[in-house]
């Protein structure tokens, strides 16, 4: 036994002490999720309408719009990547920016240049530490991203898109990154083209005799399409980071069970070790007890 | 449900108000539109503005919403804005101090004026429902 008994108490306290620490943030971690998706579904109604707004007008109206329009040689995209903010969530945080870093190698092989634009401080750390160029950074809100934010973020996107090519800093495509909350097991990171705009067009098609609805626009189909598809853009970026913030949740408490169960194995091997040091402890004194004993009773009995 | 609309107000983070009506009357950049049953389809563009649900039972629902659309197809109305808010929730004195601010305040132009309008929108919203 190279170490006390002493030592290895204070081992299996403070082990026990990350363990409430680790189990505590796993706790907040599972009902932050359920607030989280909360959220999400509260946002869905907004999202679906608008989703019917935007098909309604693209099929019923022969408007092209910027935002929709490709063009020819894009040689310029902006890459919007959403990371947290802190860490303590498994590899969440790095395994949305390999998917960033794979979406980037393939537009560097289309001949693109990128602008990157982050959300999260542990991106912007990321891009920081390696010396990289970001356009734009947003932090301080991955848990519970706010629609402001979002739209923030979507009017900087829009405008850099909407900018004219040798203006510096217009691109041609615009790229998001994020990570999509399948299950409370199961995240994916993803990535979107978000600009142009691909727009799904009307779900359904109409049933023969079924009169399509004659949408009237007010004040014009331009008009209209000119308001709608910054929201509908808005709107997409927030439902990428209400995913996130899920996605950062579920994968922070899934890491936070595996310490607090790493803790526990821990807690239970040092226990053990120490019992086995305390019993060593024991056995040597009663041998030097016994032993001791023996040499009395062998000088005693010589000298009778 | 044949002879009521079905109306959504719907905010960018929530559903503000949803139920059946039978009147919904909106204020787009054109001037103000009233919706009733058999209204042909309809998508358009709101300032900001009050809002006014007539509920099936008579009774009204006043919002205040932040610009958005109007989307009308089929009996079904959609109200669409960033933000929505309904007059019962409105904080009267803080759109006041909010007026007051956007009036004496040195932004620019277009910002003084949208904070001026949407301010104005909320308490003309509370006024309403008194």
């Amino acid at each position: 036994m190279a170490v006390s008994l002493r030592e290895y108490r204070a081992r299996i306290k403070s082990t026990e002490s990350m363990k409430k620490i680790t189990r505590a943030m796993e706790l907040i971690a599972a009902s932050r999720i359920i607030k989280a998706q909360q959220r999400a579904q509260a946002a869905a109604p907004y999202a679906r309408e608008l989703t019917r707004a935007v098909s309604a007008v693209a099929t019923f109206s022969n408007v092209d719009h910027p935002l929709t329009t490709e063009q020819e040689d894009a040689n310029r995209a902006a890459v919007l990547i959403v990371t947290s903010d802190r860490g303590l969530a498994g590899a969440y945080s790095s395994s949305v920016l390999k998917e960033a870093e794979r979406l980037a190698e393939k537009l560097r092989e289309e001949g693109k240049e990128i602008d990157f634009y982050i959300a999260g401080r542990k991106g912007e750390a990321y891009f920081k530490f390696r010396n990289r160029q970001i356009v734009r950074s947003w932090t301080g809100f991955s848990d519970q991203p706010s629609y402001d934010i979002a739209a923030e973020v979507g009017e900087a996107l829009i405008a850099a898109f909407l900018k004219e090519r040798e203006e510096k800093g217009g691109v041609d495509e615009v790229h998001v990154v994020y990570t999509r909350f399948r299950s409370m097991l199961v995240q994916e990171p993803t990535a979107v083209r978000l600009l142009p705009l691909e727009v799904v067009e009307g779900t359904e098609a109409p049933e023969k005799g079924d009169v399509l609805p004659l949408y009237e626009f007010e004040p014009s189909p331009e008009a209209v399409l000119d308001g709608l598809l910054p929201q509908y853009v808005q709107s997409r970026i927030f439902f990428a980071m209400l995913q996130a913030a899920a996605s950062e949740l579920a994968a922070r408490q899934k890491a936070m069970k595996s310490a607090t169960d790493n803790a526990e194995e821990l807690i239970k091997k040092y226990t053990r070790v120490a019992n086995q040091a305390r019993q060593a402890g024991i056995t040597q004194e009663i041998s030097e007890i016994v032993g001791g004993v023996n040499a009395l009773a062998d000088a005693s009995a010589g000298s009778e | 449900m044949a002879d009521t609309l079905q109306v959504e107000l719907v905010a960018a983070d929530r559903t503000v108000w949803s139920g059946s009506a039978t009147m919904v009357i909106a204020r787009t950049v054109e001037g103000d539109v009233g919706v009733l049953r058999g209204h042909a389809p309809l998508l358009s563009l709101l300032t900001d503005a009050v809002v006014e649900i007539t509920g099936d039972e008579g009774d009204v629902v006043v919002a205040a919403v932040d610009g958005g659309f109007l989307s009308v197809a089929g009996d079904r109305v959609s109200i669409l804005s960033e933000h929505a808010v309904l007059a019962e929730d409105i904080n009267v004195d803080q759109a006041r101090i909010d007026l007051d601010e956007a009036r004496g305040g040195d932004a620019a132009p277009d910002e003084t004026e949208r904070r001026i309008r949407r301010a104005e929108a909320r308490i003309r919203a509370v006024e309403k429902a008194r």
